[in-house]
């Protein structure tokens, strides 16, 4: 929205190979996570001075907009919850419209170490949507049962797709160049898994490349991870569906062309729209 | 005798009902119409219950009440369908209205946002 956004964009993704001159939007959802977003956000800060923080308030019923406003972050507040897909694709679009060369969605609860972000930026050379993947190696996140296979029949039908490893389709870890931003910003799944399954699955369908970097993940510094098995097995048949339905709905084009022609507008006579 | 006073009163009733929604601008015409076309049917047979047996018949099926009865939960089957995407379409209308209001409301406080800092620096300026 700042005039003049869209050239310097323009001039920046030439010259996007110098990871210093690229602009990255780091897209940070939270819903009621004043507890844990002021750590994250100073992490945030220490491991990528030069990236713009977006935190998107889904709706939010403690102070999480006021701890993100304190701690310096832009904030966009949902007028009520969305889920992290609404979240996201608020972030996406956001970044569209300001111009930004590269977004990095980072989980707001404190699971996803920001020191990894400089890595996920890198891998961007070489990929459209690079994913921190938990099960490539580093750390120590172990899952049995049900939720193992879920887990497996992701990783076998995604890695299929992308004709790469994508052992973590679950993560919310990730990095997106350009191309992938307007396609999120057009089209983001808000349902369940929409966020991380459905939109990968959309991504690679429109033939996105898709690679993984192995990261370590921390436990939650906020909320309980569920672990029953009764649990993990609906998880399995939700995940089937999910993945079932993501593999045949219709996957909208992005429009490449909306960052161009949003830059022009006020250059059309004003009032001539209103 | 009785059971063609208590469908004709029926079908009467529902296409008052329909009228009267009609008439206070309740209902969308693509939903009207729909319910024009299901009153219109429902009256006539209310009143002569017998009127489908011969189709019925032709069709192979024993009774006209058994042919209102499978026509009419084809039909409602149908409208149950047409709310559901109705109501989905109506979902990701206003999660698109919510996205834009809050970036709206970021646009709203970024332009606000350096007075703030401003003020805050002459106040710290001051003290």
């Amino acid at each position: 929205m700042t005039p003049g956004s869209g050239t310097d964009a323009a001039a920046g993704s030439g010259a996007a190979a110098g990871t210093g001159a690229r602009r990255v939007l780091v897209i940070v959802p939270a819903w009621n996570e004043a507890e844990g977003l002021a750590a994250v956000l100073a992490e945030l800060r220490a491991a990528v001075p030069a990236a713009d923080v977006l935190v998107v308030d889904d709706g939010s019923t403690d102070r999480t907009a006021q701890t993100a406003r304190a701690a310096g972050a832009l904030v966009a507040r949902l007028p009520y919850n969305l889920g992290v897909g609404g979240a996201m694709r608020t972030g996406y679009r956001y970044a569209l419209d300001q111009g930004y060369d590269a977004a990095v969605q980072v989980d707001a609860d404190g699971q996803h170490d920001p020191g990894y972000v400089p890595a996920l930026l890198a891998a961007l050379e070489t990929a459209d949507l690079v994913v921190g993947a938990r099960f490539a190696g580093v750390g120590d996140y172990r899952v049995r049962g049900p939720r193992r296979w879920s887990m497996r029949l992701l990783s076998l039908v995604l890695s299929g797709m992308a004709g790469t490893r994508l052992t973590d389709s679950t993560s919310g870890f990730r990095a997106c160049n350009r191309d992938m931003i307007a396609f999120f910003a057009r089209w983001y799944p808000a349902e369940y898994l929409g966020d991380t399954v459905e939109s990968m699955v959309g991504a690679l369908r429109r033939g996105y490349q898709v690679r993984q970097v192995a990261v370590a993940m921390r436990p939650r510094t906020t909320g309980v991870p569920s672990q029953s098995s009764a649990r993990a097995l609906v998880y399995l048949a939700r995940t089937a569906l999910v993945l079932l339905l993501a593999l045949t709905r219709r996957v909208p084009a992005p429009q490449r062309a909306e960052s161009a022609t949003r830059v022009p507008e006020p250059a059309e006579p004003a009032g001539a729209a209103r | 005798m009785h059971l063609s006073v208590i469908t004709s009163l029926t079908g009467l009733a529902l296409l008052g009902c329909i009228l009267e929604l009609l008439r206070r601008h309740q209902l969308r015409e693509k939903y009207a119409a729909l319910w024009l076309a299901v009153g219109s049917a429902v009256v006539p047979l209310g009143l002569f219950p017998q009127m489908l047996d011969s189709l019925a018949r032709g069709l192979g099926i024993v009774s006209g009440a058994s042919l209102v009865l499978f026509a009419g939960i084809v039909l409602l089957l149908l409208v149950c369908l047409h709310l559901s995407w109705e109501s989905s379409r109506l979902e990701e209308e206003t999660r698109t209205l919510a996205e834009e209001i809050a970036l709206i409301r970021a646009a709203l406080e970024e332009q606000n946002r350096p007075a703030a800092v401003a003020a805050r620096r002459t106040e710290g300026g001051a003290g």
